[in-house]
């Protein structure tokens, strides 16, 4: 079949992968930002090559979104943030790196396994696109699990939603009511986040999840 | 036009209105005019529906929920118009955060409404973002320590649960493609429910577990409520009641749409299983977590995941019957647990605090708040002769009648968060009153009517709701 663009699917779809491990192990938020701009523009030329294979013009508005919103926008308003809050040059404690990124390893062998064994009648490329899809979207949870940071645990959260973008799009022929949808939510998520920072900020100048685990519950 | 777009159209027109109203007490009124109105739409619906479009579905399944949610919009957007007066009093909320509050109840209305009578499983996910982000913000308005946290637990928690169900409705449009086609029709239910036989059963049971694990963090069950308790107690009382009475009902409805989409299949898992399971497990762990809450917001956020897990059980275990009395449990749940808030609402601002050990003696210092949480509490643990009896008890016989042992669990569990209800409500409700004898301004009314409609199901179901909710029950399967 068309190996070329297989393997151009195959190989946009895997670096997303490679790049979510990158940013499993970022300690300073600044390169955590900045990785996190290559995710989303690593997304976009996925997306972009789909809509060229699939046909699919309307791929190309989601690749534009992703490129310039998630790409762009977001690590730029998160940079002026942080400086903002005066937190960028703090180093984050991620627990042990060894075993996150082993981790990472079995989260990716998992939903390979799962992937590719239920997809077996499915097209080719969807079925990496989906297993791929999988994989970054279980990364994106590990990163937010192991962030204290609120930035942080943003990061984690957005790069878990590339890893929807990336099924979406993978799946031929979804209609664009998701695409558009993905991309909105994003957007609003982001503006809840950025209230939610700000009032934090407010409160009690510190972004440090830890912060608020003073309360617990019901502990007093 | 018919009902379906005015049940949209109204909530979505009221959100500019009430953005751009200045004063609160106008704000509130159109809020319970705008929501009244989309009662009066909703209950259009059940003669006046039209066939269903390719974005939109009234049928007999999802009409039972838009009924029940707008009905119960209706009557908190009363009781929040006599909540957020004492709340600007108190210096809690500024003027502006109530135009705020004010717009985003109507955008959550229209998430909800919106999620409800989608036809469109990408639209109803679409919908429950909405709603979800609509009320992340309004449990953080208080803008204390524990609402920001309570808030950013939810939004966290709720995002995770939302972009598994956002994976899990791609992989069904997946298993969906290859025999519907490309494009819109893959993603619609009317079309989806009459091909689901062909579909590719392996990415169906992953869709389906994507799916339970996505829409079930936004019911609360068990392993995956860490936020409801919290958003509970640290929201405005009006917002919690809400969250209780409707919004785990509109991410119950996702999952059980997706139930039938795959009891269609041939194929597939049992999903009854899992769900009679997942529910158990909330039931029991929910009941036991009772015992040692100290804040009478978080109690009732503990039975509600106590009940949700007892409407998911009663849907795992399937059939007409089991059906019926999962449907009837919900509503009266929703009934029962919303005028709860209600009471909550007023008794935590009477007494200044929502701590347990501070409130006392209602009977005595306040009799009409004290004596309707008694039978509040009463009915939601199941007493009767009121509507949650009848319920629980057609679920428990149904059970026993298949699987004993599971109803000895389930009947362990209900006895358990019996115990733990009544042993609280003797200290509210009775002995010497705690300080705080403020007089009380609450609208009784909708209190009143949710538990006269919970009394009136408990004694007498009239026979056309019966055969209704029997109807419905053997759509479900």
């Amino acid at each position: 079949m068309h190996g070329l663009n297989f393997d151009i699917a195959h190989l946009l779809a895997g670096s997303l992968v490679l790049v979510s491990f990158l940013l499993l192990y970022q300690d300073r938020l600044y390169a955590l930002l900045n990785i996190f701009a290559v995710h989303a523009i690593v997304l976009s030329l996925s997306v972009a090559w789909q809509a060229h294979i699939q046909d699919a013009p309307h791929l190309y508005i989601t690749a534009f979104i992703a490129l310039i919103f998630k790409g762009v926008v977001i690590p730029v308003a998160l940079h002026r943030m942080i400086v903002q809050l005066g937190i960028h040059r703090e180093i984050e404690t991620v627990a042990a790196i060894g075993p996150i990124m082993l981790a990472g390893l079995a989260l990716v062998g998992l939903s390979l396994a799962v992937m590719l064994h239920i997809t077996s009648d499915a097209n080719l490329i969807a079925r990496e696109d989906l297993a791929f899809a999988l994989s970054v979207v279980l990364l994106g949870l590990l990163i937010m699990v192991t962030r204290r940071n609120a930035v942080g645990q943003v990061v984690g959260f957005m790069s878990l939603e590339n890893g929807l973008v990336l099924a979406a799009t993978g799946a031929r022929g979804m209609p664009l009511v998701v695409e558009i949808s993905v991309a909105f939510s994003i957007l609003i998520a982001f503006i809840v986040i950025g209230i939610f920072l700000f009032r934090i900020r407010e409160r009690f100048d510190t972004v440090d999840v830890h912060a608020l685990d003073r309360f617990r519950g019901e502990r007093s | 036009m018919n009902g379906i777009a005015f049940v949209l159209a109204i909530p979505a027109l009221s959100v500019p209105v009430l953005a751009a109203l200045p004063g609160y007490r106008l704000s509130a009124l159109v809020n319970i005019f705008a929501s009244f109105l989309t009662l009066l739409a909703a209950l259009s619906l059940f003669g006046w529906r039209g066939a269903p479009t390719s974005y939109f579905l009234v049928d007999d399944l999802n009409v039972v929920f838009i009924v029940l949610n707008t009905l119960v919009g209706f009557t908190t957007s009363v009781f929040s118009a006599s909540y957020i007066g004492h709340e600007l009093e108190t210096g809690r909320l500024t003027p502006a955060y109530l135009r705020f509050y004010h717009t985003m109840y109507q955008v959550m209305m229209f998430g909800m409404n919106l999620a409800l009578i989608a036809n469109n499983v990408g639209l109803m996910w679409v919908a429950i973002e909405l709603a979800t982000l609509a009320t992340v913000v309004m449990v953080g308005i208080y803008r204390t320590h524990e609402a920001l946290e309570a808030a950013w637990k939810y939004f966290i928690l709720a995002s995770v649960g939302i972009a598994f169900a956002l994976f899990g409705t791609i992989l069904v449009y997946m298993a969906a493609q290859p025999v519907v086609g490309e494009g819109l029709p893959g993603m619609t239910w009317t079309i989806l429910v009459t091909r689901a036989a062909n579909f590719d059963s392996g990415l169906l049971n992953a869709a389906f577990v994507f799916l339970f694990l996505g829409y079930g963090t936004k019911v609360g069950l068990a392993p995956l409520h860490a936020w409801l308790p919290d958003a509970h107690a640290e929201g405005p009382t009006p917002i919690s009641a809400v969250l209780s009475g409707l919004l785990l009902n509109v991410a119950l409805y996702a999952i059980l749409r997706f139930k039938m989409l795959m009891a269609l299949n041939p194929g597939v898992i049992a999903t009854g299983p899992l769900m009679a399971t997942v529910g158990l497990i909330s039931v029991l762990f929910a009941a036991f977590m009772l015992y040692r809450r100290r804040d009478i917001k978080r109690l009732f956020a503990y039975s509600s995941i106590e009940h949700m897990g007892i409407i998911v059980f009663a849907f795992g275990m399937g059939g007409a019957l089991a059906n019926f009395a999962g449907l009837l449990q919900m509503t009266m749940h929703s009934l029962t647990k919303s005028a709860i808030f209600f009471t909550v609402g007023h008794i935590a601002q009477v007494k200044g605090t929502q701590r347990v050990s501070e409130i006392r003696g209602l009977t005595e210092s306040h009799p009409m708040l004290g004596w309707l949480l008694v039978l509040g509490v009463i009915a939601i643990a199941g007493m009767p002769p009121l509507g949650i009896f009848t319920s629980e008890f057609l679920i428990v016989s149904s059970t026993f009648a298949r699987a004993p042992l599971l109803a000895v669990a389930l009947v362990l569990g209900l006895l358990v968060a019996f115990g733990a209800l009544l042993l609280r409500l003797q200290g509210f409700a009775f002995g010497a009153p705690s300080d705080g004898r403020a007089p009380v301004r609450a609208s009784y009314l909708p209190i009143f009517a949710h538990l006269a409609l919970v009394l009136i199901a408990g004694i007498y179901l009239p026979p056309v709701l019966v055969s209704w909710f029997q109807h419905v029950a053997r759509m479900l399967g």
